[in-house]
């Protein structure tokens, strides 16, 4: 399953977010994680997570810092600031409440939407 | 590690890193964090059993389309398409120490250049009272320090230095030494010529060892354009500056005026040549040059209003009036018109074929020559009855060395349109030129004073 890439876009700021309060962490781990989390099923072309990474910093969200990984090479590490779980917190509410919408939706509309749907073939009476 | 491999792999992992780095909106910071990244994808695709150079393509593959990558850089650092000038990049290294010198060289000069003017003063000689004195060595005040700039720069030889001080020394002499006529034709002129034959001086300091090139020559004259730029530019932000300031100040009752007239303007007048020369040198291989932009820009409409002119002059047939400023608004044509050649030759791949624009140059060649043939003819005429008058005969002299140039080059210009002659003769023509212009103005600083009774 591919996800939509405005999906994909707009839920990469909470999510990079998210992994950060979990722990700093670096672009490549920070990658593996949303692959962890998602089962593989959100793939993001890997270098587009760094101008993300870059505009969070802009903004304050985060801040990073260069230091020597333990293999020896220099590393850009990353850090949620205070200003950065603050836009968490209000991303996850933003986020709640799409979720709590679309789940309201789902239930209402009680049939599973899936191509070989019955509905969907009474409209074709030759398929029938 | 130590794998054969290894060295392949570093290669092409170089190759992708000077491939990111050609990317303007990409960073050599941002290329080191990718190359992280693509570094420790390698390594885990090589654990999972991978070949080395597949694991380089999978990675790399991995890390997306680079022209996507680069958009997308550019999105979020928009002002990095906006080449930075000043401001050096941090991890500038080794080229950032020598730039660091630099600045602190040309800054130190400019200091040294706004105290050297303000010496005079020291002896008495006043700006407001000795106006003819420092109108006289106004070049000589900060030429020498931008000449000695270049030639730290160059490293120049011992040799081409003191010709240098030998041609400084001799415009010292001849711009003092002679007893002129106050308010005199023959001091203005000096005064005038003095920094176009020491400019040659400069010149052959910024050149250095390539002043024998054709290319060292073109390189001088780019410099010299961006520098006129640079320098209007400046002044005009000093205007801005000096005149908000007498403004405030003059709310709290204070006029500034003296001190404006006595430190500001001549300090900062000498300072900034030297401090605009920086900004071309450090600039040169960062922002686009202005002066071919602007040439590009105005030979067309330049053509269009010299034609529309000869046009006009033979619908109307009316003779050209010789007044004062006759001699002085051609030679001005022709100043403008040679700029708007030498820069648009200067910005011109020679390798090219003739287009559109190398007519349209043409076109500006002929109408100019034409126009200032006309009133070349108009002032032969009548030359005996007007007298030769120091203004006049300089005035005439430089509107000779401007159409022999011209006319020269027009000629040239249309051997190559006819595909009968290269481009590389019309550089070589120019550049072997600017030594006229200098003996030109030697003369009228060394001779017309002796010839016209120092009047």
């Amino acid at each position: 399953m591919d996800i939509n890439k405005d999906l994909i876009a707009a839920s990469s700021t909470p999510l990079v977010l998210a992994i950060l309060a979990e722990e700093d962490s670096y672009g490549y781990a920070i990658l593996q994680r949303v692959r962890e989390l998602s089962g593989g099923r959100m793939e993001w072309t890997d270098g587009m997570l760094y101008p993300v990474l870059h505009r969070l910093e802009r903004h304050g969200l985060v801040e990073a810092w260069w230091a020597v990984a333990e293999n020896g090479r220099r590393r850009k590490y990353y850090r949620i600031t205070s200003r950065g779980r603050e836009q968490l917190a209000e991303e996850r509410r933003q986020w709640q409440a799409v979720d709590a919408t679309l789940r309201g939706i789902w239930q209402a509309l009680a049939v599973p939407l899936t191509p070989g749907h019955p509905a969907a073939g009474a409209l074709l009476p030759q398929g029938a | 590690m130590s794998l054969p491999a290894d060295s392949v792999l570093e290669s092409q992992i170089e190759q992708w890193r000077s491939y990111l780095r050609r990317r303007q909106a990409i960073h050599s910071v941002d290329v080191a964090e990718l190359e992280d990244h693509l570094r420790e994808q390698i390594a885990v695709l090589a654990g999972a059993g991978l070949a080395m150079d597949e694991a380089f393509l999978v990675a790399v593959k991995r890390m997306g389309d680079l022209d996507a990558l680069s958009r997308e850089f550019a999105r979020e650092h928009s002002d990095r398409l906006w080449k930075q000038l000043v401001v050096a990049p941090p991890d500038a290294g080794e080229r950032g120490t020598a730039g660091r010198t630099d600045a602190l060289v040309a800054f130190g000069l400019a200091v040294a250049a706004a105290m050297l003017i303000k010496v005079p003063a020291l002896f008495g000689l006043q700006l407001d009272t000795h106006a003819p004195f420092y109108a006289r060595n106004a070049s000589l005040f900060v030429l020498p320090l931008l000449a000695g700039y270049f030639a730290w720069k160059r490293g120049l030889g011992a040799g081409t230095i003191r010709w240098l001080v030998a041609a400084f020394v001799a415009a010292a002499v001849f711009a003092n030494a002679y007893p002129y006529v106050p308010q005199g034709s023959t001091e203005v002129l000096t005064a005038l010529h003095v920094p176009i034959a020491l400019w040659l001086a400069v010149g052959v300091a910024y050149a250095g060892s390539r002043w024998g090139e054709v290319a060292g020559r073109m390189d001088f004259i780019r410099f010299s354009g961006e520098l006129f730029i640079y320098y209007v530019l400046i002044a005009l932000g000093g205007a801005v500056l000096t005149g908000l300031m007498a403004m405030i100040f003059l709310s709290i009752g204070i006029d500034i005026e003296p001190f404006f007239e006595s430190w500001l303007l001549p300090c900062g007048a000498v300072g900034a040549v030297l401090v605009a020369s920086w900004l071309v040198e450090a600039k040169q291989s960062v922002i686009e040059n202005m002066a071919p932009v602007l040439a590009r820009l105005f030979t067309p409409l330049f053509a269009a209003v010299l034609v529309t002119f000869l046009a006009t002059l033979l619908w109307t047939g009316s003779a050209v009036d010789i007044d004062r400023n006759l001699l002085i608004v051609f030679d001005v044509l022709l100043v403008v018109v040679l700029g708007l050649l030498l820069y648009s030759i200067s910005a011109r791949d020679p390798r090219s074929r003739p287009g559109a624009f190398d007519v349209m140059q043409v076109v500006l060649l002929v109408s100019a020559l034409l126009a200032d043939a006309v009133a070349l003819w108009a002032i032969a005429t009548r030359i005996g009855a007007l007298g030769f008058t120091p203004n006049r005969v300089a005035g005439l002299g430089m509107n000779v060395v401007l159409l022999v140039n011209l006319a020269w080059s027009a000629v040239l210009y249309a051997r190559f349109l006819q595909g009968r002659g290269s481009f590389a003769a019309l550089e070589r023509w120019q550049t072997r030129y600017l030594v006229v212009y200098a003996v030109w103005a030697a003369i009228v600083v060394i001779v017309f004073p002796l010839v016209f009774g120092f009047a």
